[in-house]
């Protein structure tokens, strides 16, 4: 095994990828965002709380959250992935609905839904972890009530090194062992609200990797926060 | 983390986004859109901060508008039923208007109700009943209730409506002057407008459009009335009456 020093694109190991961080992007929703990290680009739209049929989804105590992930058809490079509807995207849908549930607070507004549209224009790995990032900002920005922001981030392990966000170059790595772990954090009590995994490693090396993650996300989560406040900066001009 | 000393974390008017803290210590007391964990007390809402006293405030920038009893709303009927109209509230619930609070009339059983209220028809009505569950009862039975005719309709952040109402009503009668038009804001965020001409309908829609837009930014009133001196229009700034420094946030 070749010791490496630096990453294919130059980054360190435990460095991200330029983010930039938009809201209010979509006109007609009531909350929206743009959060771009790399060459992954996560749009979501946030509408409600309004009604919810079919009637037997409703929940008399609070309302109810609904995500839907979708990769556009052109995203990716379509080498892995196929963009559209399927297990993938669904399966993507009911995470992200379950990193945001924990900070989301529906109660005023029960037999109601907040229906959460994420868009991916552009895939190169990561694109869960954009999703729910974009997702957070939409959904502070339509006004919800909210514990605190989400930040994701994935962490995982490249022929034995750790790293932070991974591309899709690492990840497709296919000359070693790869282990990509997308996470959430829920950063005012560092609860992880998302843990998966693809790929093998070791415990200690997941714990590692894993505080590694919890780092990052004060950057995630401070680049969060400027974008949701240059939104009434915007408007004053 | 030990800390005995209470601090405030930010300041009057700043924006503050869920998940930051306004203040340490138990000196400061959460108000709406706010909640204390721990020594903290963390913004839950997207808006600006408010310091009444030693109570913290976040007044939000943005929100569907929650039905709340006593509020005079626009709302749009939707449908007739056989015991009255099933009503559109722009929030996320609809309302009822049954008949018996329909109108001071008798109605009799079997009565055409299209004649009274039809799908399509915006009215001014007031919010009687809210439950727990929130479904919402509504009443024509009161000053200035009735369907609204002609005139023209646009939608406002419900969060922005004290700000186009002002204190004690002063932005809205100021516009209703300089404009000579018809203006009632409804609590839900839809605001009928209706002028004599096209021309002074689109000037009041352009300027309520911009109250909307600058609701934050301090000195709003003469800022207004600037526009609609340059829009060739007198205006005069309503003066309040005295002791009435309250802000109508209703």
């Amino acid at each position: 095994m070749i010791m490496y020093k630096k990453r294919l694109d130059g980054r360190k190991f435990d460095e991200l990828r330029p983010i930039t961080a938009k809201v209010g992007v979509i006109k007609n929703a009531d909350g929206s965002a743009y959060f771009k990290i790399g060459n992954t680009i996560a749009y979501a739209a946030v509408y409600g709380p309004r009604d919810l049929y079919p009637k037997f989804l409703q929940n008399p105590e609070k309302g109810i959250l609904r995500c839907n992930y979708n990769m556009m058809p052109f995203s990716g490079s379509g080498e892995r992935v196929r963009p559209g509807p399927s297990r993938r995207s669904k399966e993507i849908s009911y995470v992200t609905e379950a990193a945001l549930s924990p900070v989301v607070n529906l109660e005023d507004f029960p037999n109601t839904v907040v229906d959460v549209f994420i868009e991916l224009s552009q895939t190169d790995a990561g694109s869960r972890c954009a999703g729910i990032c974009a997702a957070s900002m939409a959904l502070a920005d339509a006004g919800i009530q909210m514990k605190d922001l989400v930040a994701a981030i994935s962490v995982g392990i490249v022929d034995g090194q750790i790293l932070l966000d991974l591309d899709y170059q690492e990840e497709a790595y296919d000359k070693g062992d790869v282990a990509d772990v997308p996470i959430a954090v829920i950063p005012s009590t560092g609860q992880l609200s998302l843990l998966q995994m693809d790929g093998q490693i070791s415990k200690k090396d997941l714990m590692k990797a894993l505080e590694m993650g919890k780092n990052a996300v004060n950057q995630i989560i401070e680049a969060q926060r400027k974008a949701l406040k240059a939104r009434l900066e915007v408007r004053e001009k | 983390m030990e800390q005995t000393t209470s601090a405030l974390k930010v300041s009057e008017k700043d924006v503050v986004v869920p998940g930051e803290i306004l203040a340490e210590g138990i000196e400061y007391l959460p108000g709406q859109g706010m909640y204390r964990e721990g020594n903290n007390i963390i913004a839950s809402r997207f808006g600006l901060v408010r310091l009444e006293g030693k109570v913290l405030k976040v007044l939000p920038l943005s929100g569907k508008y929650l039905p709340r009893r006593g509020d005079v709303i626009i709302a749009l009927v939707e449908d007739v039923n056989i015991s009255g109209w099933r009503v559109n509230t722009n929030s996320a619930y609809t309302a009822m208007l049954s008949l018996k609070d329909a109108s001071g009339d008798f109605i009799r059983r079997g009565a055409d109700l299209t004649q009274y209220f039809d799908i399509g028809d915006y009215i001014v009505t007031k919010i009687i009943n809210v439950t727990s569950q929130n479904l919402v009862d509504l009443t024509m039975k009161g000053p200035g209730l009735r369907k609204l005719e002609g005139g023209r309709i646009l939608k406002v952040a419900p969060s922005k409506v004290p700000r186009i109402i002002g204190k004690q009503g002063s932005m809205v009668s100021m516009v209703k002057k300089a404009t000579g038009c018809n203006i009632i804001v409804g609590q839900n965020g839809i605001v009928w407008v209706k002028g004599i001409n096209p021309e002074d309908e689109l000037l009041t829609v352009e300027t309520i459009k911009k109250i909307e837009n600058e609701s934050h930014v301090s000195g709003l009133t003469d800022k207004i009335k600037e526009f609609l001196e340059s829009k060739g229009k007198v205006v005069e700034i309503p003066q309040l009456q005295e002791g009435g420094d309250h802000e109508e946030v209703e």
